[in-house]
C-alpha cells in the first residue's frame, strides 16, 4: 500500500499515469453533463410551483455540492502535505483553489437568478446562501495567499495550513450562521416546501452531478499536469518529454 | 520548572510590549474613533443607535483586534528573535500559546474594559453591558487566536495588511454571530448564556489548536 502511495506521490509518476486517466475523464464528464443537461432543460416536465425556472438546479445544485466536496478535497490534500511533506500535495492545493472557487461563484450566481424568480429578490441573507458565500471567501483568501509567495513551496505549504484551518472552521461556520438564521429571521420566506424532489427530475440531477465531479477531476488533473511541468521544469524527463514532441 | 518557564515567556513578551506604548494604544483609539463615526454616518438619533450598538461595538472591536495582530511577529521576524525561538530546546507551541496570550492581555482584555463607556456613548441600554464584557473578553481571545494564525502565515511578506484581512476575515464569522448575538439578547432582556457558552467553547477549542497552526505557519514562514 505504502509502495503504491510512494508512487503516485512522485511527480513523474503522477503525471504519466494521470495522462492514461485523463481522457476517460474527458469523456465521462462531457458525455453526462451533455445528456444531463440537454435531458433537464428540454424533456423534464416543469415543475408545478416554478415552472421553468426550477430548471437551473442542473447547474446550481452540482455546483455548490462540487464545491463544497472540492474544499474538503483540498484540505485533504494539504494534511497529505503538511504531513508527510509530499510536494504534489502541494499542488493540488494550489490547483484546486480556483477551481473551487470559479464553481462557488457560479453556485451563487445561479441562486442568485434563481432567486428572482422564485422569491423575488436576488439575495436573500439566508443560512446556506451565507455559509457559501463564506466559503468563496475561504476559497480567494487562499488563492491570494498562494500569490503572495515568491518562494513557491512555501506558498504551498502555507496555503496547506490556511486550508486546514478553514477546514477545522467550517462546520463552526455553517452552524454559527444556521443559528444566526433561526435567530434573526421570523419564518417570514417559505423555501416552496419542496422536501422531496421527484425521480423524474432526480435522475438527469444525478447525471449532472456526476458530469460536475468528473469534469473538476479533469480540470485539477490537467491543471496539476501543468503545474508539475513548469516546477519540474529543469529535470530530465522533463525535458526529454520536451524533446520527444 | 515548566511553569517557570512559562512565567518567563509571558514576562519576556509583556516587557517587550510595554516598552512600546504607543503600539498599545493605538488599536484603543481606533476602536474609539471608528465607534465615534458612526453616529456621524447615520445620524444622531438615540434610538437608531442603540439598535445597532451590539453589532456596531462587536464589528469595529473585530476591525482592531484585527489592526492590532497585525505586527505581532513581524518585530521578532525583523530581528532575528523568531530564528532564536526556533532553534531553542523550548517547543513552538509553547511560545506561540503565551505570544497571543500576552497579546491578548494587553490588547483584547483593555478593549474589553473600554467598551461599556463606547456602550453608553450609543445609547446603549446598560442591561446589555454584563453580555458585552463577558461577549467581548472571550471573543477577543478568539480573535486574537485566528489572528494570529493569519499573522504568522504572512510575517515574512512585504505586504502583509490587507492579505491578512483576506485572510482572517471570512474566519471571525462565528464568533462576530455567537458575539453579538449574546450582547442582542441581553439588550432585548433574553437568557444570553447559550451564545456565550457556544464563545467559550471557540475559546477553549482555539486556545489548544491555533498554537500548532501558529507553530507551523512561522516556520513556513522562516524558511522561506
Amino acid at each position: 500500500m505504502w509502495a503504491w502511495f510512494h508512487k503516485w506521490s512522485s511527480p513523474r509518476w503522477f503525471y504519466q499515469l494521470s495522462g492514461r486517466v485523463l481522457p476517460w475523464l474527458a469523456v465521462l464528464s462531457l458525455v453526462s453533463l451533455v445528456v444531463g443537461v440537454i435531458w433537464g432543460l428540454a424533456f423534464v416536465p416543469p415543475d408545478y410551483k416554478q415552472g421553468n425556472s426550477f430548471r437551473i438546479i442542473y447547474i446550481h445544485v452540482p455546483a455548490a455540492a462540487v464545491a463544497m466536496a472540492g474544499y474538503l478535497m483540498m484540505a485533504t490534500a494539504g494534511a497529505i502535505s503538511l504531513i508527510w511533506r509530499i510536494k504534489l500535495a502541494d499542488m493540488v492545493v494550489k490547483c484546486a483553489a480556483p477551481i473551487g472557487a470559479a464553481l462557488t461563484f457560479l453556485a451563487l450566481v445561479t441562486g442568485a437568478i434563481w432567486g428572482k424568480p422564485t422569491w423575488g429578490t436576488w439575495w436573500v441573507w439566508d443560512a446556506r446562501i451565507t455559509s457559501v458565500l463564506v466559503l468563496f471567501f475561504l476559497y480567494i483568501g487562499i488563492i491570494a495567499l498562494y500569490e503572495a509567495f515568491d518562494n513557491k513551496e512555501a506558498a504551498g505549504r502555507a496555503s496547506a495550513i490556511l486550508a486546514l484551518v478553514g477546514a477545522v472552521n467550517i462546520p463552526i461556520i455553517y452552524w454559527s450562521v444556521e443559528w444566526w438564521y433561526s435567530l434573526h429571521q421570523p419564518a417570514s420566506i417559505s423555501f416552496t416546501g419542496e422536501s422531496s424532489i421527484h425521480p423524474e427530475m432526480l435522475r438527469p440531477l444525478m447525471l449532472t452531478i456526476s458530469g460536475f465531479y468528473c469534469f473538476f477531476g479533469w480540470v485539477l488533473l490537467l491543471q496539476v499536469r501543468n503545474e508539475i511541468l513548469h516546477r519540474e521544469r529543469n529535470t530530465r524527463w522533463v525535458r526529454d518529454l520536451i524533446l520527444q514532441r | 520548572m515548566n511553569l517557570e518557564l512559562c512565567w518567563l515567556l509571558l514576562r519576556r513578551e509583556l516587557l517587550v510590549s510595554l516598552r512600546r506604548r504607543s503600539d498599545l494604544a493605538n488599536p484603543l483609539f481606533f476602536f474609539l474613533i471608528v465607534c465615534a463615526l458612526f453616529p456621524l454616518g447615520l445620524g444622531p438619533s438615540p434610538a437608531l443607535l442603540a439598535g445597532m450598538a451590539p453589532g456596531i461595538l462587536w464589528i469595529v472591536a473585530l476591525l482592531s483586534v484585527l489592526m492590532a495582530s497585525d505586527g505581532l511577529f513581524r518585530a521578532d521576524f525583523d530581528d532575528g528573535t523568531l530564528e532564536q525561538v526556533l532553534l531553542s530546546p523550548v517547543s513552538l507551541y509553547l511560545t506561540s500559546l503565551l505570544k497571543v496570550l500576552a497579546h491578548w492581555l494587553l490588547s483584547g482584555l483593555p478593549l474589553t474594559l473600554l467598551s461599556p463607556v463606547l456602550a453608553l456613548m450609543l445609547h446603549m441600554p446598560p442591561e446589555g453591558i454584563p453580555a458585552l464584557l463577558a461577549s467581548l473578553g472571550l471573543g477577543t481571545l478568539v480573535l486574537s487566536f485566528i489572528a494570529a494564525i493569519g499573522a504568522a502565515l504572512t510575517v515574512g511578506l512585504k505586504r502583509g495588511g490587507v492579505l491578512l484581512s483576506l485572510l482572517v476575515l471570512p474566519l471571525f464569522v462565528p464568533v462576530l454571530i455567537f458575539g453579538s448575538a449574546a450582547v442582542q439578547r441581553a439588550v432585548q432582556g433574553m437568557d444570553s448564556a447559550a451564545p456565550l457558552a457556544l464563545l467559550g467553547a471557540m475559546a477553549a477549542l482555539f486556545l489548544v489548536v491555533a498554537p500548532l497552526a501558529i507553530a507551523g505557519a512561522l516556520r513556513v514562514s522562516h524558511d522561506q
